[in-house]
């Protein structure tokens, strides 16, 4: 590991800086690399973060030669003008989106009531309700997806969309949980109190107070879930039936050859992301400066 | 993970709120999601420790079904046939965790003390890459590592590699499964630095601490419950991952989670994967019990 070096080279640096000849080039270079080591290992580390991402982006413009898109052949822009040539990669985008948006909505409405119940509220079970919150984050996915379908074997269920959106929707509530509990914790009891001062029964109280303090945590808690359940594998291939997600079709395709479309939509999705932040970022920024 | 939320103590006006609200809302506020927990977390873990106890129908016959008994042998038979692969998951796991917190920790100490102004747009750039499909980035690193990449080839030019190639060797497989994990690793350890008092760091300095020591006597140990939040939540899934080791490793490569899904969804040998996963589960949390226990972050959980 790179030491993360506290950045004050002073003391070290004094008996060089007394020497009488001038340091040569590479020692002086050396040292400009030992004052900057952590800004150096940051930047490695952002490569390292946004290769693969720059292969997927510069591939979705490749036009490859055989099936198989892995070595670079000619510029095309094909990929990008016709997604859905391959009308089964658009089906499990659609498939994949509209699972999402169930589990998203169940979760975060389920996850968002188990964390007011936590922050707002003294009751006993607390420690037992923490535990069945923390378990599921902290077993791994295929236990979980196995498990589910031992459970869904065992009573016959038949496997498909519905099995899918049922397992999405149970591991994305403790991630729900999680950071909407970590908005309500922060937020000042006191303003609820002032409401209820100004003589703000408990649901207006609710309504105009608590829920739009509470928001933001609630909006980045669905923006996680959806993530979550748009980009699973692990528990999906074993509860899908026949049923194809994105991520199934993907898995499928590599055997014949992944198609650029998938780099394409690997591509927008990315880019989707990234902006969504970006513009929530600048109008936070907006809004503070108010 | 509980770990990133502060803590904040419960002063008296909540107390004054809480008193308002009828004894029954906390309960009526829980019952849905946790009966969901219950029902399709808790419940499938039964259906799986039942599955794993139960024998063919027909002895030897796995496609005729199977009916519940009591197999203890289900969990020695799998145990002597595939510790192999319970070790490998484990130290890959742990090789791959070691990896992500050097490669996250330089990360998060730039973002926390160094990024200024820049510091929102860093943690984005962070979160960013994962936005793009996890099976996605996987297959890019395949290209990436592919034996005749640039990658390999300027790695080989230095003799670096013991193989003369990363594709199909344990070392794609770590630095696939440190790469899928490293914002779990990032964000709690930007998070516990970010709430340092910088002026203890600059103290340490000024007692004439060299830079390493300081690190090693007030930053890291200050910084050590973002260290156990992002190593578990690495672990963890780490653990039972299979993507990394199929896509990007070698036959001989396999980890626990590869046997596990091909004894479920392709042998059908319900009992043995039942057992696999049964075992991996009480494993990795045992692990962590004991991890947050020495760790003494207890408050974690």
């Amino acid at each position: 590991m790179s030491a993360p070096t506290v950045d004050r080279s002073s003391a070290s640096q004094q008996p060089r800086d007394n020497m009488p000849q001038r340091p040569g080039v590479l020692s002086r270079s050396l040292r400009w690399v030992r004052d900057h080591i952590i800004a150096i290992a940051a930047f490695l580390a952002l490569i390292y973060l946004f290769l693969p991402i720059a292969v997927v982006v510069i591939f979705s413009f490749n036009k490859p030669e055989g099936r198989q898109n892995v070595t670079w052949n000619q510029f095309s822009l094909d990929a990008w003008l016709n997604i859905c040539r391959d009308p089964t990669i658009c089906d499990s985008v659609g498939q994949s989106l509209q699972i999402a948006v169930i589990a998203t909505a169940v979760a975060t409405l389920l996850g968002t009531l188990i964390s007011f119940a936590l922050v707002r509220h003294r009751f006993k079970g607390r420690a037992a309700t923490n535990l069945l919150i923390f378990l599921p984050m902290a077993t791994p996915e295929v236990v979980l997806g196995a498990s589910l379908l031992a459970l869904f074997l065992n009573l016959g269920a038949p496997l498909g969309r519905g099995t899918i959106i049922v397992a999405h929707i149970m591991f994305c509530i403790s991630f729900v949980v999680v950071s909407v509990k970590a908005r309500l914790a922060g937020l000042d009891p006191r303003l609820e109190q002032a409401a209820s001062d100004l003589y703000a029964d408990e649901r207006a109280t609710f309504r105009y107070v608590t829920l739009p303090l509470a928001l933001p945590g609630i909006v980045s808690a669905a923006l996680l879930a959806f993530s979550l359940s748009f980009d699973d594998f692990i528990i999906t291939n074993f509860n899908n039936g026949t049923t194809v997600t994105f991520p199934l079709y993907v898995w499928g395709a590599a055997q014949r050859g992944i198609p650029p479309q998938v780099n394409v939509i690997g591509s927008i999705m990315f880019f989707a992301a990234l902006s969504i932040v970006v513009v929530a970022q600048i109008v936070g920024a907006a809004r503070r400066k108010k | 993970m509980p770990a990133i939320v502060p803590t904040t103590t419960t002063t008296g006006s909540v107390e004054a709120t809480v008193r308002r609200s009828k004894r029954s809302t906390p309960y009526v506020l829980l019952l849905p999601g946790l009966g969901w927990l219950a029902f399709f977390f808790v419940v499938p873990l039964f259906a799986s420790l039942a599955t794993s106890l139960q024998v063919p129908i027909e002895a030897g016959n796995p496609d005729g079904g199977f009916t519940q008994a009591f197999e203890i042998s289900n969990y020695t038979q799998a145990i002597a046939q595939y510790w192999p692969q319970f070790v490998r998951s484990y130290v890959f796991a742990g090789l791959a965790t070691i990896l992500a917190l050097a490669i996250a920790y330089p990360l998060a100490y730039f973002i926390a003390f160094k990024a200024g102004k820049y510091r929102n747009i860093m943690l984005v750039l962070v979160v960013a890459p994962f936005f793009c499909s996890f099976l996605i980035r996987t297959y890019a690193w395949k290209t990436i590592l592919a034996d005749q990449s640039p990658v390999t080839q300027f790695l080989n030019f230095l003799h670096l590699l013991p193989d003369d190639r990363i594709l199909n060797t344990p070392l794609a497989v770590i630095t696939g499964i440190a790469y899928n994990f490293l914002p779990f690793m990032t964000l709690p350890l930007y998070a516990a630095l970010e709430r340092i008092d910088f002026r203890l760091i600059e103290a340490g300095n000024d007692l004439y601490g060299s830079p390493w020591t300081t690190f090693r006597k007030v930053t890291f140990p200050l910084s050590l419950p973002g260290v156990v939040a992002g190593t578990l939540l690495t672990f963890i899934p780490a653990v039972g991952d299979f993507i990394n080791a199929q896509l990007l490793g070698s036959i001989k490569d396999k980890m626990i989670g590869n046997v596990i899904d091909s004894q479920f969804r392709i042998v059908r040998d319900y009992p043995t994967a039942s057992a696999l996963s049964f075992m991996l589960m009480v494993s990795v949390l045992a692990i962590v019990f004991v991890y947050i226990r020495r760790a003494g972050t207890e408050d974690l959980v």
